[in-house]
């Protein structure tokens, strides 16, 4: 023990760092920071030299070349000894890092730690989420299969809708004229040195402002933030009643670092690493590209959106969201801290996680996506055949047939991107059937050219059979009249 | 005391020193300005080939008999402007569209609302995104979903029995307004 405080006050005298080190660790904060809330800064801390470690472990083998880089993936999870593990543990710890800081950034605007004097350090805050966020999109690129692949190719078909630099932007992006070696070796660079440089120099930063300003004390409703009066009340808060960081706050930063570093190891070897998905061979179209989760949000909304709002909400979306946040504190540097006295502020979260997660939700079932191959996967069951004519039964063919299943569901087999067909005789009558299906219309598209007559008249013979037992599908009442003839009842299947 | 300090401040101000201090940051600002310009010229040269010679060329599809008239089928080509190392990735997949055995339609295998693969089904004549569900009719205009427009289109030749395409850079809706326009033949 002796032994070892000598060899450290030989390094100390020629380092002098150990004085700042104690004060940094013995430096008083508010009593009630020591609490489970403030742990989230912590953990994204430790998740980053998690992903700094084994980005580097995976440096060792992978090979940032378009011809050899899902090959390498392949021998990582194969062959290395473990590379599977250390590839989960990577894209476990993105996942858990995005979602950290997430978290940390909720806990931080909730606690009104972005006002006065902590300006700067929300903002700097913020580039480091939209950095985090760059390098989970980086990251998915060089995981380079067909989803990165696509993913790539919305990527510059969203730059290439920038006016007048938008072919420019293309090919700054890519590298190239298309998504080829050089756009995988310059989104390399962007996610090993670039993006990572930048992150741990304003992880410095961002470190520095919060041991310089102090950790925001805990919000009591009706203390109100005054530039004037603040920087003496938190003196008091600090000098008067703190308590040293170390070890009254940082054992729980420590504790919970740990948990999450556990929960990584437990996802990563319980689930196992991400991918790849099949190669990126572009010649190979039988593919769903898909976006990772944490962007599954924005396939949602760009599937949603109305053609002629996708591109000023795709261009300048972005600008306003970062906007917003970057003056968030210049706009709210004073005033109530507590979120209790802040409705708005928890509305404003509620309303996001609302929205988020139901845009996420939606993309993990993708409604607006034809489903690809419901022709031959997807057959129609026995109740929509059973004691149907043969006419209508051949409709039911032609239905299968001419992919109409892809984008509309029987009893939820099939395509959601139309509506469900399962009573479809009650809202159509014939004539109005035959019409939806030549001509299209409500973002159907016109068969017309596509179906012979006598496969429409199948057709509409079958969809005619779709209606719940018992109830009378619509009918327009003045055929009967026009036509001279007894009202048509053999629409209704035989029960 | 008081008046020494002031002394030396303001003869710092005006020493030699100082004017050399400040010499040597703008010749350092020099040079660095002069980096400049091969860095900026470095990192902006995949938009300036693009600019100067253009990425595009005529690419042999194959011979006009693997198309027969009223079908369409998948075509791919090596891109033109390819290196050693793009692997798989410089395969550039196409449909191709025999109208009628003289006119012929080339399309992009990216869908024009966000860049998916579009999937040909000729049992309905339909192409369809598997992305965000757009779709097209044959002749490659939109008919439903997302899309603000056509499928991307490329011009054709045929020569001595061979179909050539003008192509060598991924389409996006500005890049084929600045190439070849949609429904434009040679």
């Amino acid at each position: 023990m002796r032994l070892i405080q000598k060899i450290g006050g030989w390094f100390d005298e020629r380092l002098k760092i150990g004085g700042d080190i104690r004060e940094m660790a013995g430096h008083p904060v508010p009593r009630d920071t020591a609490s489970w809330f403030y742990v989230f800064g912590s953990a994204a801390l430790t998740i980053l030299i998690l992903q700094v470690v084994t980005g580097i472990l995976l440096a060792l083998i992978y090979v940032p070349s378009a011809g050899q880089a899902w090959n390498s993936l392949q021998v990582l999870n194969y062959q290395i000894s473990l590379g599977w593990f250390i590839r989960a543990l990577h894209g476990w710890g993105s996942n858990f890092m995005v979602a950290i800081v997430l978290i940390h950034m909720v806990q931080v605007f909730l606690f009104g730690a972005y006002k006065f004097p902590r300006e700067l350090t929300w903002v700097v805050g913020v580039f480091l989420l939209l950095m985090t966020l760059g390098m989970a999109f980086t990251g998915q690129v060089l995981r380079f299969d067909q989803d990165a692949y696509w993913g790539l190719g919305i990527g510059a078909s969203i730059a290439g809708r920038v006016p007048y630099i938008g072919p420019w932007a293309v090919n700054l992006l890519l590298g190239g004229p298309i998504i080829a070696g050089a756009t995988l070796s310059r989104f390399f660079a962007l996610h090993v040195f670039v993006i990572p440089g930048l992150l741990i120099a304003f992880v410095g930063l961002h470190l520095l402002m919060v041991l310089k300003l102090g950790v925001n004390e805990w919000p009591m409703p009706g203390r109100i933030v005054r530039r004037a009066t603040y920087l003496a009340e938190y003196h008091d808060l600090t000098h008067k009643a703190g308590v040293p960081f170390v070890p009254y706050a940082a054992w729980k930063d420590i504790i919970f670092s740990g948990c999450v570093l556990l929960s990584i190891a437990a996802c990563a070897v319980l689930l196992g690493p991400f991918g790849p998905s099949g190669q990126p061979d572009p010649t190979i179209i039988q593919t769903i590209p898909r976006p990772d989760f944490f962007f599954l949000w924005l396939y949602a909304v760009l599937s949603l959106l109305p053609a002629s709002a996708e591109t000023p909400v795709l261009l300048i979306g972005p600008v306003i969201g970062i906007l917003v946040l970057v003056a968030l504190p210049f706009l709210a540097g004073e005033g109530e801290k507590s979120w209790k006295r802040r409705p708005i502020a928890v509305l404003t979260i509620l309303l996001l996680a609302v929205a988020l997660g139901t845009f996420t939700r939606m993309a993990i079932h993708a409604p607006w996506s034809p489903v690809m191959n419901a022709g031959t996967s997807e057959p129609i069951r026995s109740q929509f055949l059973k004691g149907r004519t043969a006419l209508e039964r051949r409709g039911a063919l032609v239905f299968q047939a001419k992919q109409c299943h892809n984008c509309h569901s029987l009893n939820d087999d099939g395509g959601k991107r139309g509506p469900a067909l399962d009573s479809v005789a009650l809202q159509f009558t014939e004539d109005q059937l035959i019409r939806q299906v030549i001509q299209g219309g409500g973002n159907m598209p016109a068969y017309g050219k596509n179906l012979s007559p006598a496969e429409t008249t199948a057709l509409v013979a079958f969809l005619k059979t779709l209606h719940p037992e018992g109830r009378t599908p619509a009918q327009n009442a003045s055929r009967a009249v026009a036509l001279g003839e007894q009202q048509d009842t053999s629409s209704s299947p035989p029960h | 005391m008081e008046t020494k300090m002031t002394e030396t401040m303001s003869e710092t101000k005006m020493s030699r020193r100082a004017m050399l201090l400040k010499l040597g940051a703008l010749f350092n600002a020099a040079i660095v300005a002069l980096l400049g310009v091969p860095i900026f010229r470095y990192l902006f040269s995949p938009v300036a080939r693009g600019q100067k010679n253009g990425y595009e060329s005529w690419l042999s599809l194959g011979g006009v008999e693997q198309f027969p008239a009223g079908q369409t089928r998948l075509a791919t080509y090596r891109n033109p402007v390819a290196d050693a190392w793009d692997g798989e990735t410089a395969d550039i997949p196409c449909w191709v569209r025999n109208v009628d055995g003289q006119k012929f339609q080339v399309f992009a295998i990216n869908c024009a609302h966000l860049g998916c693969p579009v999937r040909w089904f000729p049992q309905s004549n339909l192409f369809m995104c598997p992305c965000h569900g757009g779709a097209y009719y044959q002749d490659g205009s939109r008919a439903s979903g997302p899309p603000e427009r056509g499928m991307f289109e490329y011009l054709y030749k045929i020569e001595d029995g061979k179909l050539f395409i003008k192509a060598g850079e991924m389409p996006t809706p500005r890049a084929a307004i600045r190439g070849g326009g949609k429904s434009r033949c040679a």
